[in-house]
């Protein structure tokens, strides 16, 4: 196990390398440069612009300057445009934001969406399947641009104490995490369900069943084990995801997270904002989906010998 | 799917068997039908006004004779707009997701059979992808495949003689299909990989390698009729957030551009627009969820009808 993890962590570190450089060449292959306008910028003084921010070099002396500033120095950089704000302190800003409002939703998530499929999967065709299955379907098929208006219409002007914009006290965090957390419940609600019917039909529950042991228990012992993998194979990645910010939710509740800078360092070609994001971003990727994939060992006992 | 399995297994006559048994999946499978017709015939057999046509002197008017549906806040026909956005909505799920399905379920089975280092580097590469700026890539992507689609746009129009006003909104968009695609294998890999590492280990694999059996046959012809379920019920899942994402990238300039539309983009021009006329969200997002509705019931029943243990029951 230990070996396991300390090698997963040797390749997360060379992924994390092969990312950044991946990213490094491919925002600057994108069209336009951090300094394009939408005024016409004279061509001189784009030229001194480029030798300013550094843009002038071949990028190949670029990327070992960034290289050398990121594992050495622990520096990200800084804006092109805004030279004095630092992309470690954009992040620092934004990440804790986007982690509450992540953890809140993925705890919403799992709380309503493992019982539910667990639920639904017990009793497979029965009414209660039936309204677990309409409910999680209600979650992923309206857009969480219609949830989030819908809920801030009429949950927020009727209990004027949930507020639907700003991020500034517990009571702004309520709306934004429903929303996100619906959307991920319904999603773990239907693979629980799916996971779980294929391990109730497994002959070791059948001999579990034969030998009496209670309908909980075998259930809560025997089948979750199994039935849960598959949508622990999606919380992993599913959580990083989360924890670095949405950007429709983010729009709609006004939320000052990271999934807007994603989007606008993308349109804005912010390079060192992107590398910076993408890097961090790929870490929480990495550790998200060897927890994913430790949990996925620890649940099934035939995956350890491997 | 199907070109995974090979034919003639009885799996999907039993599995068509189950199906035609399960009301639920069948009157899901007859209303898609119903909307796909709707929306690619539609149009011209209803006679429907032009989705694009402005009309200033009735703007959000309410549901008439000549306006089905009432008309938006440019005074276009909303009924229109709707099957003609379908056609981009529909399309962007089946193609995307097909895409996705495909490279997800065949990248997920090799790396969760054959093990060790190739799996490792092979789910190394799937944290990269999955790390990647999706925005940089669909940029990028476009800039890429931007001129085949339009000498595909030609080359559509000049061999079945379609109007361009019909061809050109839904060819323009396969750099945005295929981009999408390439993106939403990553998880359905994972989840195959997770199910194909469960399966391999289990007695019948063991029984069918000790018969001589061939690694790849025993992958394709054994252990993966035993994963499709999860990976049906996560790509119905899918759909809905592949749809949405075309709307997402539609609204930052990426995907369908104005005057056309899709689901999605009428469902947000709804949305911004609520509390003045609720029927311009109403209308899309009643096409857009009951769609997703029975696309997912039929996901269930067909999940259930191509589980190879339930034959048993």
């Amino acid at each position: 196990m230990l070996r396991l993890v300390l090698g997963r962590l040797g390749q997360g570190l060379i992924t994390l390398l092969v990312l950044v450089t991946i990213t490094f060449f491919l925002v600057r292959l994108m069209p336009g440069n951090p300094y394009t306008d939408e005024k016409a910028v004279p061509e001189h003084i784009l030229e001194k612009q480029k030798e300013q921010g550094g843009l002038d070099k071949p990028a190949i002396v670029q990327f070992a300057i960034y290289l050398k500033s990121v594992v050495v120095d622990r520096d990200l950089g800084t804006l092109f445009r805004k030279p004095t704000v630092q992309v470690s302190e954009i992040i620092r800003q934004a990440f804790p934001v986007s982690a509450l409002l992540g953890i809140l939703s993925i705890g919403i998530a799992l709380i309503v969406g493992l019982p539910a499929g667990v639920i639904a999967a017990v009793k497979k065709n029965g009414p209660l399947d039936y309204a677990c299955l309409a409910a999680a379907m209600v979650g992923i098929c309206l857009p969480s641009f219609v949830i989030g208006p819908l809920l801030a219409v009429s949950a927020g002007l009727g209990l004027k104490s949930l507020h639907v914009a700003g991020w500034n006290s517990p009571a702004d965090w309520i709306m934004p995490a429903i929303t996100l957390g619906m959307i991920n419940a319904a999603y773990i609600a239907r693979l629980t369900r799916g996971g779980m019917l294929d391990v109730l039909n497994q002959d070791y529950i059948r001999t579990a069943m034969a030998k009496g042991v209670p309908g909980p228990r075998i259930i809560v012992r025997h089948a979750l084990r199994g039935g849960l993998i598959p949508a622990v194979a999606f919380v992993g990645p599913a959580f990083a995801a989360m924890i670095s910010g949405s950007f429709v939710i983010e729009t709609i509740f006004q939320v000052p997270g990271m999934g807007q800078h994603f989007i606008n360092a993308t349109t804005d070609r912010e390079y060192s904002l992107i590398q910076g994001l993408v890097l961090f971003y790929g870490f929480l990727i990495i550790a998200a989906n060897l927890l994913s994939d430790l949990a996925q060992i620890a649940l099934n006992p035939r995956l350890r010998t491997a | 799917m199907s070109e995974t399995i090979e034919k003639g297994s009885s799996l999907w006559k039993d599995a068509w068997h189950r199906l035609s048994r399960n009301k639920a999946s069948m009157a899901s499978l007859a209303f898609l039908v119903l909307i796909v017709l709707l929306c690619f015939p539609g149009p011209a057999v209803l006679s429907v006004p032009s989705p694009t046509e402005i009309d200033l002197d009735h703007p959000a008017s309410g549901p008439s004779g000549e306006h089905w549906f009432g008309t938006d806040y440019l005074g276009r026909d909303l009924f229109a707009r709707v099957l003609y956005g379908g056609r981009v909505s529909l399309l962007v799920g089946i193609v995307a997701t097909g895409v996705a399905v495909v490279i997800g379920l065949i990248y997920g089975a090799v790396a969760g059979y054959a093990g060790g280092r190739l799996d490792d580097l092979m789910m190394r590469g799937v944290d990269i992808l999955f790390a990647l700026p999706f925005l940089v890539l669909v940029i990028l992507f476009s800039l890429v495949v931007d001129e085949p689609a339009a000498e595909f746009t030609e080359w559509v129009i000049g061999a079945t003689g379609w109007p361009r006003d019909d061809v050109a909104p839904i060819t323009t968009l396969i750099p945005l299909f295929i981009a999408i695609g390439a993106i939403g294998w990553l998880t359905i890999a994972r989840i195959v990989r997770a199910q194909v590492m469960t399966s391999k280990k289990q007695e019948f694999v063991e029984a069918a390698r000790s018969l001589g059996i061939g690694n790849l046959r025993i992958l394709f012809r054994h252990i993966l009729p035993n994963v499709i379920g999860p990976v049906i019920v996560y790509t119905t899942l899918a759909v809905p957030g592949i749809m949405l994402l075309e709307s997402v990238l539609s609204f930052l300039g990426l995907g369908v551009k104005p005057p056309n539309s899709s689901w999605g983009i009428l469902i947000k021009e709804g949305a911004d627009r609520m509390e003045t006329n609720a029927l311009l969200l109403f209308f899309p997002s009643l096409f857009f969820s009951t769609t997703l509705f029975a696309l997912n019931f039929l996901g269930d029943g067909l999940r259930d009808a191509l589980d190879p243990k339930s034959s048993k029951d």
